[in-house]
């Protein structure tokens, strides 16, 4: 069935790919951008008028948690590929600690078909990088690639062994353009860790996890790729010590890139003083020195990508006891409102650049052809348009399952208007459409 | 004051002084044979208590019950607490039924702060954790001052598990407010590193530093295996920390032996070093009383001079 043609008048199109940041209109057709310039005339389109927004390509998540199957009553692949939507998404990566774990073809197969089902954003599962993810025996890597797998994570958990990161990345040599993305954190450094290790932690009577433990397992699998020549992605870059590992592994030219979420470039240990669990994530929001580092090591291009690690959490397991309610915030509608308020207004980052790492960086590290722009004649039309300028504070409802957001109360900058998914609106006037 | 008293921080050293000026007159109370002031009638504390604690308990109940309020005690244990019921659908009960205030021990450092969001009543934290136990910095602050006669430039020394213990945070926290000098001492791994931006001083020598006292506070140190990881032995941990006969006569002359109880005997503190003249650890015991007294009274709007309430009854 043929999708409505649609041109967006007068946007200002940010196109990092393409190096565009100009104000044109742009017309939408079967699927794909038709055409790109000033004036253009489409009689059979339904005009939108894009006086002062931005139109950039579609955001891309590639560190999400969609809860299913396993945990539909925290998030389900609808709700949550929704709220990604809502949230100026059009490809999300949703993590392999589901119930059953997303480690042999037939749970990415499922988790596809109830993307194709809701049709609201392209889903590219991440799959164990381990059975069970236990930590031991390698999962059926290859089987998933054949299913259109890319990225292969036991996020959640370290792989504890180096032996075994040693061997899933030279295994992974063997497919093209395999990622092995890693969630690096020291065991025994975190046993029942509630928060960043010091002052802070100390004051509240809060287990610590030091940044070393994070430090350590980043050194390590950058050796581990060294040794091997694999490709290592290293999840939730939280630490000043660790983004520099990874700009010293990037100036030594190993295959290595990173992610930073948007809650540890805004929080730091000091917002854990009310003991919000929507706070409470892991790794653990750091000092203020850390939450620099990361600023910077995004706007150098250390940092390639921000990742929301959007987790979803029922609201009777995070209001309980702090030391009892799971980690995570949810992320996917506040991102780029959190990017635009806190970096790129202040100027630390720019407008592009922050688009790259949203958008970008991630559609070609999870190998997402169709996203991340150019913006040009002929490519596939995920889109999003935003109100650069639009204040507005986080509340709920919520369009995912869960409320757990870190950023309940706090005033953002930037609200997405329109999202473009194939050629469609999923979001028209900032509301979902389907 | 502040409507809730969670932490430490929320009190100002004018607040200090005029909880320890109410628990003085509240403490001759305690010496009547009806030993009983119509301060709270009509009002409930409720003692919500998810962690064994007779001591503490029965120390609020008293304090409650010689107020003339209601006194409710919900423990883990018998009640809904062990039927799996959360924390914040038992506060909401609690509310239901009338808690003008209530006071929470739990094993949860930030309890008492998350109840403040449900509830409307005054909260008291009874100790939270591995956070704080203001009540108890409290009643160590009066027995120094009622032996000592001031706080102010007072030396203290706080010995032992201060990594995991809320005494030894609520008590820095209240000595540093009212200008006293604190050394924090113990084995380095279970002082935090960090602990320097207290406005405290640290040390692992106790032989260095008992010679220079005013106050000899000594924590319990948890023999428990998980904590054994911190320090070689108990043995060894009394060799090197353990307040010893010979040890207190390093004190100078006139200082003061405390501890927040119960007692390890012959681990941080020697048998018959409890039972000196200048260990006043059951000082301590008494004075709670009057100074939980006080802090309900204070929390619940009691006006006026406490004595002449209590003696217009």
């Amino acid at each position: 069935m043929a999708s409505p043609q649609l041109l967006f008048r007068g946007a200002r199109v940010v196109d990092p790919p393409g190096g565009h940041d100009a104000v044109a209109d742009v017309h939408v057709r079967d699927g794909l951008v038709a055409a790109l310039g000033p004036g253009l005339d489409a009689a059979s389109a339904e005009v939108l008028d894009c006086d002062g927004l931005v139109l950039a390509p579609g955001l891309v998540d590639m560190h999400t948690h969609l809860r299913e199957p396993g945990f539909e009553h925290k998030e389900t692949v609808e709700t949550g590929t929704r709220a990604a939507a809502v949230g100026g998404y059009t490809a999300v990566a949703p993590m392999a600690n589901t119930d059953p774990v997303a480690d042999d073809a037939s749970v990415v197969a499922e988790v596809r078909s109830a993307a194709a089902r809701a049709e609201l954003a392209d889903v590219f599962p991440v799959g164990a990088i381990t059975r069970g993810l236990e930590g031991e025996v390698l999962a059926e890597i290859g089987e998933m690639v054949h299913a259109g797998v890319r990225v292969f994570s036991d996020d959640g958990r370290c792989v504890p062994e180096a032996r075994t990161l040693r061997n899933a990345l030279t295994y992974a040599r063997a497919f093209d353009e395999v990622v092995i993305a890693e969630h690096c954190e020291e065991a025994s450094l975190s046993v029942g860790q509630q928060m960043h290790e010091g002052i802070t932690s100390y004051s509240l009577g809060l287990a610590g996890q030091p940044a070393a433990s994070e430090d350590a397992i980043v050194f390590r699998d950058i050796e581990m790729a060294r040794l091997t020549g694999g490709r290592l992605h290293v999840c939730h870059l939280s630490s000043a010590r660790s983004v520099d590992l990874v700009r010293r592994a990037k100036a030594d030219g190993l295959r290595v890139t990173a992610e930073v979420t948007p809650h540890h470039l805004v929080f730091t240990d000091e917002d854990l003083r009310t003991y919000d669990t929507n706070r409470k994530v892991n790794p653990p929001l750091r000092s203020v020195e850390d939450r620099e580092a990361l600023r910077a090591g995004l706007a150098d291009g250390t940092i390639d990508a921000i990742a929301t690690d959007h987790a979803p959490h029922s609201v009777e397991e995070k209001e309980a006891e702090f030391d009892r309610a799971p980690h995570g915030t949810i992320g996917l509608e506040t991102a780029l409102g959190a990017v635009l308020a806190e970096l790129v207004e202040p100027g630390i980052v720019p407008l592009a650049r922050a688009l790259e790492a949203l958008a970008v960086a991630p559609a070609r590290i999870v190998g997402a052809r169709e996203h991340g722009g150019p913006i040009e004649p002929g490519s596939p039309a995920n889109l999003v348009v935003f109100d650069p300028a639009q204040r507005w504070v986080v509340e709920p409802p919520f369009v995912s399952r869960s409320r757990n957001s870190a950023f309940l109360g706090r005033e953002l900058v930037g609200r997405v208007v329109h999202t473009v998914y194939r050629g469609v609106l999923t979001v028209s006037e900032g509301k979902a459409t389907r | 004051m502040n409507e809730h008293l969670l932490s430490m921080h929320d009190v100002t050293a004018e607040d200090v002084i005029r909880i320890l000026d109410t628990a003085e007159s509240f403490r001759e109370v305690g010496t009547r044979v009806i030993k009983k002031v119509p301060a709270l009638r009509g009002r409930t504390v409720v003692n919500l208590f998810y962690e064994n604690s007779t001591r503490t308990r029965i120390s609020f109940e008293l304090a409650a019950k010689r107020l003339s309020a209601d006194v409710i005690n919900f423990s883990s244990g018998g009640s809904s607490v062990s039927k799996g019921e959360s924390l914040k659908d038992t506060a909401l009960t609690l509310q239901a039924m009338g808690a003008d205030a209530i006071v929470i021990r739990h094993s949860s450092s930030g309890s008492p702060f998350q109840l403040t969001k449900w509830v409307r009543g005054h909260v008291l934290n009874a100790g939270d954790g591995t956070h704080e136990h203001p009540t108890q910095a409290l009643l160590d602050l009066y027995t120094m001052r009622e032996r000592l006669g001031r706080l102010e430039g007072l030396r203290v020394a706080i010995v032992g598990d201060v990594l995991h213990s809320r005494v030894a945070r609520s008590l820095s926290f209240g000595l540093v407010k009212m200008g006293a000098d604190v050394t924090l001492a113990g084995p380095a791994t279970l002082i935090p590193p960090d602990a320097p931006a207290w406005g405290v001083e640290v040390s692992h020598d106790v032989d260095e530093v008992l010679p220079k006292l005013d106050v000899c506070y000594l924590l319990r140190v948890q023999t428990e295996r998980q904590r054994l990881e911190y320090f070689p032995s108990v043995r060894e941990y009394a060799r090197l920390f353990g307040l010893s006969r010979a040890r207190v006569d390093l004190l100078p002359e006139g200082s003061l032996i405390m501890h927040p109880g119960p007692m390890n005997r012959g681990v941080e503190i020697d048998s018959d070093v409890a039972d000196l003249p200048q260990s006043v650890i059951e000082d301590q015991v008494t004075n709670g009383i009057a100074v939980r007294m006080a802090l309900l009274y204070l929390l619940l709007g009691g006006r006026g001079d406490a004595g002449e309430e209590g003696s217009g009854g």
